[in-house]
């Protein structure tokens, strides 16, 4: 098969790449871009004029929640809701039921994910058994059926004993250790950002000092470990500046932010929107201006859709029953384009804001994606900047219909997705 | 990235459709109330305790959190205003699924209620119902009983018609709330009114564990120390301290707080000599507040019951007559 995408404009942070170029692909992969390659001739060719034409995106956190919860989402419907999204390679956090804690249950995600031909799925393995914090699980036979690191979800590690041991564990064999900085009793039980708002409505608040003190903890213990940590959706003003004092002092450490909290604040959980709801928390207008200036500064390596389907039964709750979370696969590019949209020199910014959710997130997970180099596979997506798209549940390929942004206007649709040189989506 | 959401508590005219929170209403929503419950402070002393107003309505009281004493004025008010009511204890535990209270909404909406009175135990759960009302009977009013710590506007309205009825001009007052203001839904609703009906200074007193955050954002000012913050004020509302709070991480006990926060003559001779003493009821005589004062020439306590009757009258005559 010899694809041939033609006159759009190739935005390729990984090779530096940002020109109106054509894209040829070869047997699922990157043959060439700008001049063909001797002897092309395409099966089909697919016209990108006035489209951006950019690696598939690469998503740190989308629960497919399979196995044990295909009531809030299945496989099918959450690959396909990555296709219209986008996505070509998603991390899976290991919190399904049974818990991402045995191989057989690696393999069969896996197993079952290429069977369905679309996103390439990698699963994060639970750190310990059952995500209960007490005995590690075997990283090593994890990362043989297919795990590409190591997570407790959003399960603080009660005894910090077992979490200094795991990263000693997990750095013996170069594991990546991913952590959400949360401590185990500061903010246990709140929904919603300690602050006048939670105040104001009589909401239990989660502190901001629940992700400091955690990044203080895993901090230390990578001093004395040595072990490499990526950091999950940090939601703090505080909690970055701990971050690039981290990175700055030379520690292994990375980090992401939700695509949601580049937007949101508490506020816009308006009269009890169950919707808003999320954890971590929406926090206040300062930290989420530090978040955007985090992502520009590079403080903040890559965003993610944090990507959550919620059934309606667990969202028409009063605010502080609801289960949090939102759909997100299918806003991730649309949101990303928006942070860039609103930087002073958006020109400037899109690379960089394409750079977050492929390149940069690949780097991350240890992963040859994100990246249109030649020889690489041919995970690309096409998408119309200026295009507007309604969020409306009913068009959202996620069984998730829950989002704080349903109803919003957004830039930036997806007209093609394809997947090792096949076009798995087009609209 | 907000986008403004229609205040689901008042119609395209701006009149009230429900009573969920004190907070955004105007001075003249609060006045229209208490001016209106006046007129109905009287029926109470008639030898026919009735007015037509609701006559053929049904009020529905709705309480997922058990609660006799709100749950009784609720039913005298409904019936002084000639309504039928009908009371529904529903004990939600926090498994309970949201399809179902809101099944429960649209069953009874069906059944032809004119009104729910809503007791939730989570902050927020009355808007739930009148979102969904809104959205499918929009001729249903529901009145906020009290939502987790979030709201208790006719207990606010009731304590502001007490303090008209003392002290006249809400303009030259100092008014303090005592005790444990993380937890209290009236605490919350006394304040937004109290600011809203132009009280120049709102005190909150209580030790740094019963004191949330924010509350410089709502125009109140804080203090630690019982005998500063009573110094001069006009009106003392006393909050009960719950029994689960008494000792534990929070307090360590009763004893202890009743020390440093229970109001003795003493203290109270620190306000004003004409100061009043106001308590939402049940009282923890010995631990929030001393059988001396609670039973003092200065407490108006029981006049707050009385009022709370009229005042709720008020709500839900004026709710019963706006129309969507």
């Amino acid at each position: 098969m010899k694809l041939h995408i033609k006159n759009g404009r190739v935005i390729d942070p990984a090779n530096g790449v940002d020109a109106a170029q054509d894209l040829f692909i070869v047997d699922g992969k990157i043959a060439a871009v700008g001049a063909a390659p001797q002897g092309f001739t395409a099966d089909r060719s697919i016209d990108a004029s006035g489209l951006v034409v950019a690696p598939g995106l690469v998503d740190l956190s989308a629960r497919l929640r399979e196995p044990g919860y295909e009531y809030k989402a299945t496989l099918e419907s959450e690959l396909q809701a990555a296709m219209q999204g986008g996505v070509t390679t998603l991390v899976c956090p290991p919190d399904t039921d049974p818990v991402l804690d045995e191989p057989g249950l690696v393999e069969m995600l896996k197993h079952r994910a290429r069977m369905l031909d679309q996103a390439n799925v990698h699963p994060l393995g639970a750190l310990t058994v059952g995500l209960k914090g007490k005995a590690l699980t075997e990283m090593a036979e994890l990362t043989e059926a297919g795990c590409i690191g190591f997570a407790q979800a959003e399960e603080p590690v009660l005894d910090t004993v077992v979490l200094l041991r795991a990263m000693q564990y997990a750095k013996t064999f170069g594991y990546t250790v991913w952590l959400r900085p949360q401590d185990a009793h500061i903010g246990r039980g709140g929904v919603a950002h300690s602050g006048p708002l939670a105040s104001r409505l009589g909401l239990s608040g989660v502190p901001v000092m629940s992700e400091t003190i955690a990044l203080h903890t895993i901090f230390e213990l990578m001093r004395a470990t040595g072990a490499r940590v990526h950091l999950c959706r940090i939601s703090s003003a505080a909690g970055l500046e701990l971050i690039r004092a981290a990175k700055k002092e030379g520690l292994d450490v990375s980090c992401d932010v939700g695509v949601h909290h580049l937007h949101m604040t508490d506020a816009d959980i308006g009269f009890f929107d169950s919707n808003a709801r999320l954890t971590p928390p929406l926090r206040a207008q300062r930290d989420r201006d530090a978040i955007r200036a985090a992502v520009l500064d590079g403080t903040v390596d890559a965003v993610c859709s944090d990507h959550t389907p919620v059934d309606d039964d667990e969202k028409l709750l009063p605010f502080g029953e609801a289960s949090p979370g939102a759909t997100g696969l299918e806003l991730l590019l649309s949101l990303t384009l928006k942070w860039a949209e609103d930087q002073p020199d958006a020109a400037k910014a899109l690379p960089l804001a394409i750079s977050r959710i492929t390149r940069d997130a690949a780097r991350i997970a240890g992963l040859p994606a994100g990246t249109l180099g030649v020889g690489a596979a041919a995970d690309v997506v096409l998408f119309d900047p200026n295009a507007r798209w309604k969020v409306d549940g009913k068009t959202l390929a996620s069984q998730g219909k829950h989002t704080p942004f349903l109803g919003y206007e957004l830039a930036g649709q997806v007209k093609a997705t394809i997947v090792r040189g096949r076009v798995a989506y087009q609209r | 990235m907000p986008i403004l959401q229609n205040n689901p508590q008042l119609n395209k005219n701006g009149e009230l459709q429900h009573l969920l929170t004190i907070e955004g209403l105007k001075k003249s929503h609060i006045d229209h109330i208490l001016d209106t419950a006046s007129s109905f402070v009287g029926i109470s002393d008639r030898e026919v305790k009735k007015v037509p107003l609701m006559r053929g309505k049904s009020v529905f009281n709705l309480f997922f959190e058990n609660s006799t004493r709100t749950r009784t004025t609720f039913e005298i008010a409904s019936k002084r205003l000639s309504a039928d009511v009908i009371n529904l204890n529903i004990q939600a535990s926090s498994t309970t699924k949201g399809e179902s209270l809101l099944d429960t909404i649209d069953n009874l909406a069906a059944m032809h209620a004119d009104m729910f009175v809503v007791r939730h135990s989570q902050s927020g759960a009355p808007y739930m119902i009148a979102q969904h009302l809104n959205r499918t009977r929009s001729d249903v009013h529901v009145v906020n009983a009290g939502d987790g710590r979030h709201a208790h506007p006719t207990q606010g309205l009731l304590d502001m018609y007490t303090i008209r009825h003392y002290k006249k001009d809400f303009t030259n007052l100092r008014v303090a709330i005592v005790g444990d203001i993380l937890h209290s839904r009236v605490a919350r609703s006394d304040i937004h009114a109290l600011t809203t009906l132009g009280v120049p200074e709102v005190r909150a007193i209580g030790p740094h564990t019963l004191l949330p955050g924010g509350l410089e954002q709502m125009g109140v000012r804080t203090f630690t120390n019982m005998d500063e913050g009573l110094k001069d004020v006009d009106v003392i509302i006393m909050l009960r301290l719950q029994n689960e709070r008494m000792s534990g991480a929070l307090l360590p006990s009763a004893q202890e707080y009743f020390k440093s926060y229970g109001l003795t003559p003493e203290r109270l001779a620190l306000a004003k000599p004409d100061a009043i003493v106001m308590h939402p009821g049940p009282m923890n005589r010995g631990v929030e507040i001393d059988s001396a004062v609670a039973d003092g020439a200065q407490a108006v306590i029981l006049p707050q019951v009385t009022f709370g009757i009229a005042v709720r009258m008020a709500v839900m005559s004026i709710l019963a007559g706006t129309h969507a």
